[in-house]
């Protein structure tokens, strides 16, 4: 946005000396300038160059941007992709039931702290307020888990009151299974549901990503799913080793995978993140360059002209003498 | 001789086009042959999303990122196919193997091809994987087994590392100091999580003696 704002001042740069050459009354304003005689006969350059020096910082500040952005975008999509195994058992087990009909559900959506990463953090937020009227209808309850600060910003606005828990600075140190774990403890603590929906952008590439809901049932529903046949229907016929009960292997199953998914689609949303900063910054860079490149044309044709201004005014001076 | 040579490209390239076109008909009729995929995304999801946010395209699910898993076979395969996954790396993916033994909460158990669908919690213990004459060896913390019935065994461990990778002398350490701890401790919490050591250090005790 704010470079949408610096281009459109950039644009406004170009327009005014034209408008300055043309426009009577500018001129006419020129005799009643006491002072500065070259100031007023030729067009200032000062506002120009200065805004080319800011357009030059930004452009080495997004520059430097992507370039974090690339190196740390490498070592997550390499854990990311490691990763990528962990919770494909589960689904080959629990199978895949976004489309789950039951009362409390919780969506967990992913964001980012940071900005500047192009539209990753408004598509999580439009895919779990899309689920949210899903999911909601009467006598049901549909709350909102948020990680990542934008998120929550977004959120805020309008859906204040069904946002159960907020969690923020998830991303700032290289995330391992056991702080992710600890997450997905606390979560689980605080919350009642009866299905999860973790809403994250899945990396697909560094120009691309995939919005992804992952759904994860709780013991209950998931028992009541099984005896209810459908796509759980086949859970009935495989035999629990250790535990005391069904239900509490189960329970103990659904938090694993629960913790298992979050830490997958943490990883992926990262790496997407990184690579929508990057692309994002790259783009930055390249605007700032063609910006840089029209303010200099614009700053030397002004020199250009002001010289001419100044030739003409000798040369006829000298003319008039002589003749 | 140049004179004649338009004439032959051309005929060239007829030819080639003539003796392309069935092969591309082969190609398509070798697609629309091929069996129908598995769904990879749910319909009635689909269609729901579409009612209540039609400009936004329906967000994926996990089915659509996933290998489909083959049918059960009418007779027992003579091999195991074995996905063994940590959280940062994939250990073993679709591995034929002959056997493995993980190590269940209620004992060691061996799964053969044709073991019955089983679900099977997982203690610190060692998982082995048979190979023919090749046994490797590997330390689990803990974790689960699914055993489907389709002779795939899907093992999900929070932490593995090959037995020859543990170093005898600092599990030795590793079960005084706990064992000291366990007899120190004094909430419930601590004796808890010395118990935990000690168990987690008897097994890597056990795993290295056994």
């Amino acid at each position: 946005m704010a470079m949408a704002a610096l281009r459109r001042e950039g644009r406004r740069f170009l327009l005014s000396p034209v408008s300055y050459n043309t426009s009577g009354a500018a001129r006419s304003a020129i005799p009643s300038d006491e002072f500065g005689s070259i100031g007023a006969r030729s067009i200032s350059t000062q506002v120009v160059r200065n805004r080319m020096k800011s357009v030059k910082n930004i452009q080495k500040i997004t520059k430097a941007m992507k370039m974090v952005a690339a190196s740390k975008l490498r070592a997550v999509q390499v854990r990311t992709e490691n990763s990528r195994g962990f919770w494909q058992p589960f689904t080959a087990l629990l199978g895949d039931t976004p489309s789950v009909d039951v009362k409390k559900n919780v969506i967990v959506s992913i964001t980012s702290d940071k900005g500047l990463c192009g539209g990753i953090n408004s598509q999580s937020v439009r895919v779990s307020k899309a689920l949210y009227k899903l999911t909601s209808g009467p006598e049901k309850e549909t709350k909102y888990v948020i990680l990542g600060e934008k998120g929550k910003v977004q959120m805020v606005r309008d859906s204040k009151n069904s946002i159960e828990m907020n969690i923020t600075e998830v991303q700032k140190n290289p995330l391992n299974y056991t702080q992710v774990s600890v997450l997905a403890d606390d979560i689980l603590k605080n919350v009642e549901y009866d299905a999860l929906r973790i809403v994250y952008n899945k990396f697909h590439s560094v120009v691309s990503f995939i919005p992804t809901i992952s759904t994860i049932l709780s013991p209950e529903a998931v028992e009541k799913e099984s005896e209810a046949g459908g796509k759980l229907g086949e859970l009935d016929n495989y035999e629990i080793e250790g535990g005391e009960t069904k239900a509490e292997v189960l329970q103990n199953l659904t938090e694993f995978q629960f913790s298992c998914v979050l830490f997958n689609a943490v990883l992926e949303n990262g790496c997407s993140e990184l690579g929508a900063r990057m692309s994002a910054m790259d783009s930055s860079s390249r605007n700032a360059g063609e910006m840089l490149d029209r303010l200099t044309l614009t700053y030397n044709r002004t020199r250009q002209a002001s010289i001419t201004t100044e030739l003409t005014e000798i040369i006829s001076g000298a003319s008039a003498l002589t003749g | 001789m140049y004179r004649h040579a338009p004439r032959l490209l051309i005929r060239a390239i007829g030819e080639g086009g003539r003796r392309s076109a069935p092969s591309a008909v082969g190609v398509t009729r070798s697609f629309s042959t091929d069996v129908p995929a598995a769904p990879s995304e749910d319909a009635a999801f689909v269609e729901a999303w579409r009612k209540v946010a039609p400009n936004i395209d329906p967000p994926k699910t996990p089915l659509a990122f996933m290998k489909p898993r083959p049918p059960t076979p009418s007779s027992i395969p003579s091999k195991l196919t074995v996905n063994f996954v940590l959280p940062y790396q994939s250990e073993i993916a679709n591995k034929e193997v002959d056997m493995v033994i993980v190590p269940a909460t209620s004992g060691q158990m061996g799964v053969l091809p044709g073991h019955v669908a089983t679900i099977a919690e997982l203690k610190p213990g060692v998982l082995s994987v048979h190979e023919g004459n090749d046994i490797t060896k590997y330390f689990v913390s803990s974790g689960f087994a699914f055993i489907h019935a389709n002779s795939v065994t899907d093992i999900v461990a929070v932490e593995a590392v090959p037995v020859d990778h543990i170093d005898p002398s600092l599990v030795q350490k590793g079960l005084a100091d706990f064992t000291q701890k366990l007899n120190s401790a004094t909430t419930e919490l601590e004796k808890a999580e010395a118990q935990i050591g000690v168990d987690v250090h008897s097994a890597l005790n056990a795993a290295l003696s056994g």
